[in-house]
């Protein structure tokens, strides 16, 4: 091992020659941590320990004066190593090397201990927590003095950013960045951007139409010079880290030349399917599609896509393809393959979603089983002018209903499938009650559990809607059935439900079933987690890096996250959402550099005896082996300190800063000292 | 130790999942046995045989490691590598004669604050229905029996040497 220098780059102390000299200060955190750990026998004990020089107890160690002890006890009492028991170092371990640097030393002489989440919180026993508490202090004051002065590393951060998924946060996310001169990839597995959104006819509480406010957004996006739009294209690996991802993308063929063709829909009318015949995505299979087809008329790009699935001319071969002779551009074009993009990007921000709930789970509520039950996204298209009703509300049987009942909480609280509040299905479910009253004046009956209406303006919209006359009727429904049990029930949906405000069973005869489903992570939510090595919660929604405090970060550094496809939301949350994650990517690419921590791996040359062993385990191809010396050599910008290699090394000379051997062993001899 | 024995666990929690799933179990205020002692490194494969060997002969009477399910690395495949070299490390355990059960890998993610309580609850109350390992004294019980072997061994040999007139 290389000897230690006596001052770091910095000219900050902390030195092998010199005298170890340690401070230990031990967190109250209010009562968080004292209720339970006797602060005052772990300061006590601290302070018996070798080379602490000053041991010291107080009330709250992340605040100004907390660090202040620090930084002046440093100065004062020529402390060369700083350990801190608090809270989880996942929390607070920058802010105290921040202070101990300040302080005038390496901030790498530092160590914490967790005695909060992993001591007063999960313990019931004071002496037990106060016992585990004083062996970690001891194995972290008997680790700090075998710390050696470290420095962050710089590296170049590449000024692109990739989004996943286009739905409004992804538009929102590429429009801010764009806006902010950054070069923007978007990505979008669908033919057009839009998202979710784009089918939903008005948004609530102010029921301004959705199209009106999205479409624009759409068009700026294809029109930003900044913006590099992908559609009908995934992400299909991912390598590299923060400043630095190297990403492909895989663009399916949509048989559709996009520099030439301008979205005249010529070649729509031309085809040999008179009639669309084939189920229609966009419009939740509610209306027909043609194989050759735009999902709805704004949509982003203009461009038509080719379903090989339904197409003759790739079914049969034997289409005559008046879809390729009616293109005075020549735009279409079957022999188009599959392309792959190769980028490099600085940041990432997935955006990729929600799916909402499958409600053929819930046989109960009858869906698939009645031709008039319906899904709230079926009934959001049909509301739509430019659905696929063309905004009628016609029962499949071509009635027009007098009568509907909307179930809350389909996929929602509910523990035979999903456990949580999707949020946004309360305002959705008034939302539509107001459209199909004002489209067909029915009695609209709502079936929930609680009302659920935090937000700008949403209580007040649910006040509106009991003055509109909507029914509301407390409690779960039990089921829908066509089983009549008198005169007025027949040729109807009955709803079971217990009133639980009236306190008995009643049964509600209805034309139409809406059940208002809940979401879900997305599908491929699981790959693209692991592409992006992003966690996520049990539910499979994206983990943010902390719930409040780094809401659109992830455990990824230059990875961020935004909208459903980090918990249920509705629009104004997703939009304001969407925002953070471009502000936080701007942050860290505009910046230029990101700062790497220096828990890197690092081989002796002298000890190395050439044997390669470690080479393979490298995920990031960080160890090469240099051929004139015989020796491994480990290229510190890619390494990103793992330590895997570090165990494997039959002869131990690679060490990883931070975790160096020595350091862990002490840990592991302090821990268990009193056994 | 002269109170009540109490099993010593030593834990390797990876930084990403295992050791932030413990912190989520205090966030959670989820209760558990007090019995862990935690050594954080940043990815289950940093941990080296030598650690688990090195805790159970200082007396540890079990070691959990923690890593990221297979396939959520954060280091994209350390915890495979954990898991290769703790099947080896498994065998020469059972092989020095400690039980199965006092070594633990575990794959915990940072979700899984309920898990982490239960694992530990789990292979605290298993390792307290073993008993004590204490292999940091039978090291010094086994040095003495060697120790008298040789004396003895020595004082034979001694006996049996021809005596020369």
């Amino acid at each position: 091992m290389t000897g230690i220098p006596n001052t770091d780059g910095n000219g900050r102390r902390g030195a092998a020659g010199e005298e170890i000299r340690i401070g230990f200060y031990v967190c109250h955190c209010g009562m968080n941590i004292a209720s339970l750990v006797d602060v005052a026998a772990v300061a006590k004990e601290a302070a018996k320990l070798p080379h602490v020089i000053v041991s010291r107890e107080y009330k709250y160690m992340c605040s100004d004066p907390g660090q202040e002890f620090i930084m002046q006890d440093i100065r004062e009492n020529r402390l060369n190593r700083i350990v801190v028991a608090a809270c989880s170092p996942n929390l607070h371990e920058s802010t105290f090397r921040g202070a101990v640097a300040r302080g005038g030393i390496n901030p790498y002489f530092f160590q914490m201990v967790n005695i909060r989440e992993h001591g007063s919180w999960v313990h019931t026993d004071a002496a037990a927590a106060t016992a585990k508490a004083i062996d970690q202090v001891r194995a972290a004051v008997a680790r700090v003095a075998k710390h050696r002065p470290l420095e962050r590393r710089r590296m170049e951060v590449n000024q692109a950013v990739l989004i996943v998924g286009g739905g409004i946060a992804g538009i929102t996310a590429a429009l801010n960045l764009a806006d902010a001169g950054k070069k923007v990839y978007l990505v979008e597995r669908e033919p057009t951007i839009g998202g979710h959104m784009a089918k939903y006819d008005k948004t609530f509480p102010t029921l301004d139409c959705a199209a009106c406010i999205l479409t624009p957004k759409m068009s700026a996006v294809r029109e930003h010079p900044n913006i590099t739009l992908w559609t009908y294209s995934e992400v299909t690996k991912v390598d590299g880290h923060v400043g630095k991802f190297k990403v492909t993308v895989r663009r399916k063929p949509r048989y559709i030349d996009e520099e030439t063709c301008v979205g005249c829909l010529e070649c729509i009318s031309a085809c040999v399917f008179k009639t669309p015949k084939f189920e229609d995505e966009f419009n939740e299979g509610l209306g027909k599609r043609k194989p050759i087809y735009i999902p709805f008329p704004q949509a982003v790009p203009p461009l038509v896509t080719i379903d090989p699935e339904t197409c003759l001319k790739f079914k049969t071969g034997k289409c005559k393809s008046p879809c390729e002779t009616v293109c005075d551009r020549k735009a279409v074009d079957f022999s188009q393959t599959e392309k792959t993009e190769e980028i490099e990007v600085g940041a990432v921000i997935v955006a990729t979603g929600f799916k909402a709930f499958d409600v053929t789970r819930l046989p109960i509520y009858g869906y698939g089983l009645y031709d008039n039950v319906y899904t709230a996204l079926e009934v959001e298209r049909m509301v739509t002018s430019s659905g696929p009703t063309g905004g009628e509300i016609t029962l499949r049987d071509g009635r027009v209903p007098k009568s509907i009942g909307i179930i809350h909480c389909v996929g929602s609280r509910d523990k035979k499938t999903n456990r949580w509040c999707s949020r946004v299905c309360c305002m959705y479910s008034l939302k539509l009650a107001h459209l199909l009253r004002e489209h067909t004046g029915a009695d609209v009956y709502q079936f929930y559990i609680d009302m659920r209406c935090p937000g700008k303006g949403y209580d007040e919209f649910y006040e509106r809607m009991l003055d509109e006359g909507v029914q509301m009727i407390r409690g779960r429904a039990a089921e829908v059935t066509d089983w009549t049990m008198s005169p007025e029930e027949e040729g109807k949906l009955v709803v079971r439900v217990e009133d639980t405000l009236a306190a008995y069973v009643r049964r509600i005869p209805v034309d139409m079933v809406v059940l208002s489903t809940g979401m879900e992570p997305a599908v491929g939510a699981d790959e693209i987690r692991r592409m992006f090595n992003i966690s996520c919660s049990t539910e499979g929604f994206f983990l943010e890096k902390h719930p409040k405090l780094a809401p659109v970060e992830t455990a990824t550094a230059g990875v961020f996250i935004a909208g459903c496809c980090q918990g249920p939301k509705d629009i104004p949350d997703t939009v304001a959402q969407a925002g953070a994650a471009a502000a936080q990517a701007l942050a860290l690419i505009d910046k230029g550099y990101v700062e790497m921590e220096p828990n890197t791996s690092y081989i002796d040359p002298d000890d190395c005896s050439g044997c390669k062993s470690c080479i393979p385990l490298c995920p990031y191809h960080a160890i090469a082996f240099d051929e004139g010396s015989k020796k491994a050599v480990i290229n510190e910008a890619l390494c990103t300190g793992c330590g895997t290699c570090v165990a494997s090394c039959p002869s131990g000379s690679i060490s990883q800063n931070l975790f160096e051997d020595d350091q862990i062993f002490s840990e592991i001899e302090e821990v268990l000292s009193h056994v | 130790m002269s109170e009540a024995w109490e099993p010593r666990i030593v834990a390797f929690f990876c930084n990403w999942c295992t050791y932030t799933a413990a912190d989520l179990a205090g966030v959670s205020r989820l209760k558990y046995a007090p019995n862990l002692r935690t050594i954080r490194v940043m990815c289950s494969g940093r941990v080296d045989p030598q650690f688990v060997l090195e805790a159970f002969a200082r007396g540890a009477d079990g070691v959990l490691i923690g890593g990221c399910h297979p396939g959520d690395c954060h280091y994209i495949s350390g915890n495979y590598k954990c898991l290769r070299r703790f099947k080896m490390l498994r065998r020469l355990v059972r092989d020095m004669g400690i039980e199965e059960g006092r070594l633990r890998l575990e794959w915990i993610a940072a979700s899984e604050g309920e898990k982490l309580k239960n694992v530990v609850n789990e292979m605290v109350a298993h390792v307290r229905a073993l008993g004590p390992l204490r292999l940091n004294q039978k090291f010094a019980e086994w040095d003495e029996e060697m120790n008298q072997l040789e004396h003895a061994v020595g004082e034979a040999q001694k006996a049996k040497e021809p005596v020369h007139a």
